[in-house]
């Protein structure tokens, strides 16, 4: 019998289940590397080369040199370990997750201190808000062309 | 015997925990979310406790994909702050409780719960910011919290992880566990962690405010109902992450009035904000009476 997966129908959202854990092994592995200094150093000095030492997809090291945090879920990332590339570049996690989205740093803070993004139309797949595929890319950063065309 | 006196409930954001670090706690932005924990600061000097049971997730710190326990509770002597890529944050060392751990880990597995027992391992955010919270900035070299803490880890992070109904049932446990041990001493659990949490994907952001304050109601005065809740209400309603609010059910199924005849527990104390960082943040003291 088919395992029961109710979350895979809910917008802008990948959940990291044994599937994802087993396709995003080697790329968590990487950013967990990225929790002492001098990996991160030798990170920073030249990033393809440390990257070439770890058993990651070349689209996995693409996503990662992009820094497309919505490319690296879709190749089994997951958002906690993710974020240890964001502060190895002194990224606050607030401009993390802001990156997803779409929209500049400026735009995100502003949604978020006026209360955050609404649930309304969010729930579901097929509904009209915000955070719907079809409403894609939401802000300035991904007019320019940046990221989320697929909104995940 | 020692006895469970109060459970506490706090976001552990991580950009938290950076405003106390970088002395930024009186600015516009986070002002008015330290001025709801001014109350909790004093209540921790009044109500000091002997221990501190803390409910916290593991934040890819001290478990990778290596290994990913469903429940695990420290018995070492001491935590070191982890290094989650900014470096370690500059906060004292948590002292643990290695007697009182190992006897709550032999009473609740003889319950029927696996617990996976650790001896080493660094704390993150998750832990160390519901400390700051609660006790305000600490040198890192001369200062101290105030009392040993034992930390307890929870899987939120890979899927599946345990439903409110287990958390519940474990935070039942943990009270027995507590209860049976021969010293007298006053013991604090702690539940940690999420409200509205969407940290991922074109739907970060997300805040239900509606759904976070229907949640403490029910914490507070239905918690047997609220653990019947199912894992997708949480995701759809407060957030992919926000899955780490089944860790508050640990220590609310810990309180007197779940299995015995005590009444339910007085609300010392009940905060909400929005934002921080990316999240709401949610905070409740209850004392047993």
């Amino acid at each position: 019998m088919a395992l029961e997966k109710p979350y895979l129908d809910v917008p802008g959202t990948i959940i990291f289940d044994a599937e994802q854990s087993r396709r995003g092994y080697w790329l968590n592995q990487f950013c967990m590397s990225l929790m002492k200094a001098d990996n991160r150093d030798r990170f920073r000095a030249n990033e393809r080369a440390y990257l070439d030492e770890w058993a990651m997809t070349e689209e996995q090291k693409q996503a990662v040199l992009a820094r497309d945090l919505n490319w690296c879920m879709r190749t089994g990332g997951n958002i906690y370990f993710l974020a240890k590339i964001g502060s190895t570049d002194g990224k606050s996690f607030q401009q993390m997750a802001g990156s997803m989205t779409g929209m500049t740093e400026d735009e995100y803070r502003a949604m978020m201190v006026g209360g955050g993004r609404s649930a309304e139309g969010n729930r579901y797949v097929g509904e009209d808000g915000d955070a719907q595929a079809h409403r894609q890319p939401q802000g300035a950063a991904g007019a320019a062309g940046n990221t989320n065309k697929e909104g995940n | 015997m020692a006895r469970i006196t109060a459970s506490v409930f706090t976001s552990h954001v991580p950009a938290i925990g950076a405003a106390m670090d970088m002395g930024k706690t009186q600015e516009a932005y986070w002002q008015p979310l330290f001025k709801g924990y001014d109350f909790s600061r004093q209540w921790m000097k009044d109500n000091k406790p002997d221990v501190i049971f803390l409910v916290y997730n593991d934040h890819a710190t001290a478990f990778s994909l290596d290994m990913i326990p469903t429940f695990a509770i420290g018995t070492a002597a001491e935590y070191e702050p982890a290094d989650e890529g900014w470096g370690p944050r500059p906060v004292p060392k948590v002292q643990g409780h290695p007697d009182l751990a190992s006897h709550i880990a032999q009473s609740v597995i003889q319950q029927d719960f696996d617990l996976t027992i650790v001896n080493k391992m660094d704390v993150d955010h998750g832990l160390t910011v519901p400390l700051s919270l609660m006790c305000g900035e600490q040198d890192p070299k001369t200062g101290s919290w105030p009392c040993p803490v034992i930390p307890f880890a929870v899987n939120v992070v890979q899927y599946p992880v345990p439903s409110g109904q287990r958390c519940f049932n474990i935070g039942r446990a943990i009270r027995k566990a507590i209860e049976s041990y021969d010293e007298d001493i006053n013991v604090h659990i702690w539940g940690t962690g999420g409200m509205s949490h969407q940290l991922q994907g074109a739907r970060a952001g997300l805040i239900n405010k509606e759904w976070d304050n229907k949640f403490l109601d029910l914490l507070i005065e239905n918690p047997h109902g609220l653990a019947k809740m199912p894992h997708i209400d949480y995701v759809r309603e407060a957030g992919s992450e926000g899955i780490e609010l089944v860790m508050w059910l640990i220590a609310r199924g810990a309180m007197s009035d779940i299995d015995g005849p005590a009444p339910v527990p007085k609300v010392a104390h009940r905060f909400y904000h929005v934002p921080a960082s990316n999240t709401a943040v949610g905070h409740v003291i209850l004392e047993n009476q």
